[in-house]
């Protein structure tokens, strides 16, 4: 370990996708040894890229518009809405072609071991359109599909809290339990505890 | 292999680690601090599976690797995060738990039987019991202050020593103070607040029971304040923990 900043950053740089944590040591030490206006070149990417994309006002989502393609196709049901954490999910999701309704991205995980609360979160966003008709139309099902593990868990327990007290509205939560090819034995608690309380009748 | 080794430990915290592995950190029993590298743990047919998430209680065996040492069989003694997730307020209280642990463990390997003992004795209590998760965490952040040396005074003035019951509470000062040594700026809390923090610190939970939940707010921001003045950094789950009166969730 290093102290401060060096640590800081080689902690950051090793959370990147495909950065192990003797690549992140190496990257580092590359950059501190670099000159100002190559760091400077670097900083000015990585913010444009943050500014240049935009957010549908509607769900959440990454679009090219302020309203996304899928919250403007009127075909897409408004009165079912898929609650996701990021928007890969979204793409997830639309790949299994199952799914008509429309989504809402959280941004997320609530996860107080760094720092995210539901002030973090567009779960406000979320509420406010429960109770905003779309298309003369109220939402009456919301299907929760956040991450089947710890921070995942906890934000589906809290939106379940917020939501219970909407009247008529239908809460789920995606099925989720042992993955297919695998022995029961084998099956972790969480994961066997999840598929248990997630069991259909046949 | 020869040095592989077992131990007992609580899941702190995951990072992920390249493509699908990640660095688990755990408080064990015997080796303190252990940051130790689990292979392919993201991947959903990972024979990990859910064991190594945040909050697991676990035995498990590793193989010391070059930089860091590698998970190469772990069980679940406690699912802690079960009973967890299922309530956010008892989560966000875990949280701080962990996120404490963390911090005062702070030395890689230098055991500390005590912090784990009282790590999972406290998400126990959160996971398994009824008790109020705010008094839970309370007295857990008392007693890893008070095994860390700097534990609030809650009985004799924090400078001179007088005998309580006293009525000044200070941060800087260290706690509760005599009416003689109380400087400029402490705080006057209600005497039953004082009452509760001397009770959590030593586990008299019959009569933390029966606290108002004024004075049991009170103590929560002087227990936040106390710890926050000692750690160099803040703790980011601490203010996230939910205090509010109890909320039945489902
Ligand atoms: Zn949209
Ligand atoms: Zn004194």
């Amino acid at each position: 370990m290093y102290e401060g900043p060096v640590q800081d950053l080689i902690d950051e740089l090793g959370r990147l996708p495909g950065v192990g944590p003797k690549s992140a040591q190496r990257i580092a030490f590359h950059l501190l040894a670099a000159d100002p206006a190559d760091i400077g070149k670097l900083q000015d990417a990585l913010q444009k890229v943050k500014d240049g994309v935009v957010f549908c006002d509607v769900c959440g989502n990454v679009s090219a518009e302020t309203t996304c393609r899928i919250c403007r196709d009127p075909r897409r049901d408004p009165s079912v809405v898929c609650v996701v954490e990021e928007p890969k999910d979204v793409l997830a999701v639309e790949r299994t072609r199952e799914f008509k309704g429309r989504y809402h991205v959280l941004g997320g995980a609530l996860d107080p071991l760094s720092g995210v609360g539901p002030d973090q979160l567009r779960i406000r966003q979320l509420l406010t359109r429960m109770s905003t008709r779309t298309d003369g139309q109220d939402i009456t099902e919301i299907i929760i599909a956040t991450d089947p593990n710890t921070e995942g868990e906890a934000t589906a327990t809290y939106l379940v809290r917020m939501l219970r007290d909407f009247p008529g509205l239908a809460v789920t939560r995606l099925a989720s339990g042992l993955p297919m090819g695998g022995d029961l034995e084998f099956a972790d608690e969480l994961t066997l505890g999840r598929a248990l309380s997630g069991r259909r009748s046949m | 292999m020869a040095n592989l080794y077992r131990d007992t430990g609580v899941v702190l915290r995951v990072q992920k680690l390249g493509e699908a592995d990640r660095i688990i950190t755990l408080l064990t029993q015997r080796h303190g601090k252990l940051r130790a590298v689990a292979k392919g743990v993201r991947r959903t047919t990972s024979k990990f599976g859910a064991r190594l998430e945040p909050f697991g209680h676990v035995d498990a065996q590793f193989y010391p690797g070059r930089t860091l040492d590698i998970v190469t069989q772990v069980q679940t003694l406690d699912a802690f995060g079960v009973g967890l997730v299922s309530d956010y307020q008892r989560y966000t209280a875990g949280c701080a738990v962990l996120e404490t642990a963390d911090r005062l463990a702070a030395e890689e390997g230098e055991p500390a039987l005590r912090l784990y003992l009282l790590v999972t004795g406290a998400l126990r209590a959160l996971a398994t019991t009824d008790r109020d998760p705010s008094l839970v965490l309370d007295a857990f952040l008392l007693r890893a202050m008070s095994f860390a040396g700097w534990a609030p005074a809650v009985d004799e003035c924090a400078r001179c020593g007088e005998a309580g019951p006293h009525r000044a509470f200070s941060v800087q000062g260290g706690g509760v103070m005599c009416d003689g040594c109380r400087p400029p700026g402490s705080s006057s809390p209600a005497s039953d607040t004082l009452r509760l923090l001397a009770a959590l610190l030593h586990g008299r939970w019959a009569v933390v029971d029966g606290v108002s939940p004024s004075a049991r707010r009170e103590a929560s921001g002087l227990v936040a304040a106390h710890l926050q003045w000692h750690l160099e950094r803040q703790l980011r789950s601490l203010p996230l923990v939910e205090r509010r009166a109890r909320v039945a969730d489902d």
